[in-house]
């Protein structure tokens, strides 16, 4: 049973990893809002509270990017006076959020998801699509694997594939 | 727009759509850090390291700009002294700041990311495509992909992208001649040479908004200018001519812009209040005689007023395209065990050119289109859905499409692997991964991995998948 304790490392071996989708939530309009369902994919690996939990602050941190009020006019207006120059030189509120977001998803990764072999994906990463979330394989927490039956009928070739991402995560 | 729905899955053109792919680098020397923008899929053009962003054929902005800056030049020379000893000193001043303004707000509007949306990583594409419902697969054309979300209790449809691999999110377009998703999308606008989109709207209504005061200024101090002088017609002599001439020649140009800006500017103002985009407007998404019963625009709040404050003093999303962001390192140093294992089988492979297949023997052939039918799976799904199978003289023409007849899977892969250029890029449209990326990211599909013949189709296998859990050979 191995867990992941570096970031580092799970980072660069997401590739090899599974990924679950977290969709964007659109009923409320086209400010950016995660769908809140949990992923049956994790149900073996989280417990629902946490995940859910995560996906609100996320949800939250969002909604204040782009929440509309007087801040964000008075910004917009001094923006619009100077002919937005200003943005050029000027750190907006959404960038700031922003700063805040990947802070909190790396807490969050370091914290949660990391030792139960999940990674998060910033969504700024994906285009604010999606949340991915990477499930690794090797964390050993006796899930029932519907690949084995596929791959032990695998020639040399796939074998070797196949076994290419348990030899990456063991590093 | 709307024609670009089934013409991407070309791989051809695909490929030449990413020309900065760069064939495989063999050796790891030369790691020189490449930026996001180098690989960017889409057909903009980068200058100043990926700082600057603009559409492939920009050719009328230059044209733009010249006609503001030679209008403007025309009046400040000739009509401003003229009006400056005549009336004031401020008419210069204002034609000063107004011109700043427009050109600050054209350049802002051209040079800025209207709000491109990053395509999907195949990753994310496996994913979608899995959740599509393949019933109709056998078709030729399959049924047009869309789906269906509540927004504000209005049923809104979102339409897949082939390009882009993706549902396009609300409000989203593709730009057929720059070739991304656009959020918000306005229109392709040849003048700014960009697209409008979500985040350069504001900067486009405020070019707009401010051309039209500086057309109607300058038409209005021209006149002006030849009122007082006709006035004064015996002044009128050789010197002063050009003087009359330029002054002429800047009211036509005035007279001719000055409606149609004065139209767009009209017409925008409407959109921003409305919170509608010409997009939108020109399909007359929302219009009521459309739909019958509770259309209307979702996204619209309910006054005017913050309709116009949303649109354009809203929070300034940020731009999704990471354009100066490193690739990330070519995962040499990351992915060393992976790498070691994968490439003593791919790369003899991948070195090899697609005539080399008909020389090998038949079960060596098989292996190797297994397995890259495999990696197959996760670059273009979609493809084999649309893309007739034996299509094109490519594969009629390709040796090795009748040696593997045997392998329905065979000329499909041959077909596409004759078509990418580089053998060791697969899926071009992926361009923003890196290389060794895309040749070992085992993905779920590789998990899939079984030399049985059947290996045909991908959504059939990935049907299958299994999304969890894995155990290691013995």
């Amino acid at each position: 049973m191995r867990h992941f304790h570096n970031l580092h490392e799970m980072r660069h071996s997401a590739s090899l990893a599974n990924k679950v989708f977290i969709q964007r939530d659109y009923s409320q309009g086209t400010a950016c809002r995660f769908q809140t369902k949990f992923p049956l994919e994790l149900n073996s690996r989280m417990e629902q509270a946490l995940f859910e939990e995560t996906v609100k602050t996320l949800n939250s941190y969002y909604a204040e990017a782009e929440k509309i009020g007087g801040q964000s006019y008075l910004e917009g207006c001094l923006a619009c006076a100077t002919a937005y120059v200003i943005f050029l030189c000027l750190e907006t509120r959404y960038e700031k959020v922003l700063k805040k977001i990947s802070g909190y998803i790396q807490e969050q990764n370091e914290k949660i998801f990391a030792p139960r072999g999940l990674l998060l994906t910033d969504p700024i990463e994906r285009g604010m699509r999606v949340i991915e979330v990477s499930v690794f394989e090797d964390h050993g927490s006796g899930s029932s694997t519907p690949s084995s039956s596929c791959h032990s009928s695998g020639g040399s070739s796939s074998s070797s594939n196949s076994a290419a991402p348990g030899a990456g995560d063991a590093r | 727009m709307k024609s670009c729905e089934y013409q991407q899955i070309d791989p051809r053109a695909l490929a030449a759509a990413a020309p900065g792919f760069a064939p495989p680098r063999t050796g790891k020397s030369a790691p020189r850090a490449r930026r996001k923008w180098e690989v960017f899929p889409g057909k903009n053009r980068f200058y100043c390291g990926g700082r600057v962003i603009l559409a492939r054929q920009s050719g009328v902005l230059p044209m733009t700009l010249g006609l503001i800056v030679v209008t403007c030049g025309l009046f400040f020379a000739f009509d401003c002294p003229f009006l400056v000893e005549h009336l004031t000193v401020f008419i210069p001043v204002i034609g000063g700041v107004l011109f700043v303004f427009v050109v600050v707000s054209l350049l802002q509007t051209s040079l800025t990311d209207p709000g491109i949306l990053p395509r999907a990583t195949p990753d994310e594409a496996a994913d979608v495509e899995r959740q599509i419902d393949t019933s109709g697969s056998s078709s030729y054309r399959p049924p047009p992909r869309t789906r269906e979300i509540l927004i504000n209790q209005q049923v809104v449809k979102l339409k897949y992208c082939f390009t882009c691999k993706m549902f396009r999110p609300p409000r989203t377009s593709h730009c057929s001649l720059c070739d991304n998703c656009v959020e918000r999308f306005d229109h392709h606008c040849p003048w700014v040479g960009n697209c409008v989109g979500r985040r350069n709207y504001r900067f486009f209504y405020s070019f707009i908004i401010s051309l039209s005061f500086l057309t109607s200024f300058i038409f209005g101090c021209v006149i002006t200018h030849l009122t007082l002088r006709d006035r004064k017609l015996n002044e009128l002599c050789g010197c002063r001519a050009l003087t009359v001439l330029c002054t002429v020649v800047e009211l036509v140009i005035c007279f001719f812009s000055i409606w149609s800006v004065l139209g767009l500017s009209g017409f925008h103002t409407y959109l921003v209040a409305s919170n509608l985009t010409t997009n939108e407007d020109i399909k007359g998404s929302w219009s009521s005689k459309r739909g019958g019963e509770d259309t209307g625009n979702p996204y619209s709040h309910n006054s005017i007023f913050t309709n116009c404050c949303v649109t354009l003093c809203g929070p300034m999303p940020p731009s999704l395209i990471d354009r100066r962001g490193l690739i990330p390192a070519d995962d040499a140093a990351a992915s060393t065990a992976a790498a070691a294992a994968s490439e003593q089988e791919l790369p003899p492979f991948m070195a090899k050119s697609d005539t080399h297949m008909c020389a090998q023997s038949p079960k060596d052939l098989l292996e190797r289109v297994v397995r890259s039918s495999d990696r197959y799976l996760l670059c273009p799904p979609g493809t084999p859905k649309t893309t007739p199978q034996g299509q094109g003289a490519s594969a009629a023409t390709d040796p090795s499409s009748s040696s593997s007849s045997s392998e329905p899977s065979a000329p499909d892969f041959t077909e596409r692997r004759s078509s990418c250029p580089s053998a060791a890029t697969p899926c071009p449209p992926y361009g923003r991964g890196t290389k060794r990326a895309s040749l070992h990211s085992i993905n779920p599909a590789f998990r899939l991995a079984s030399p049985s013949p059947t290996l045909s189709r991908a959504p059939l296998v990935r049907g299958d998948a299994p999304v969890l859990g894995f155990v290691p050979p013995p």
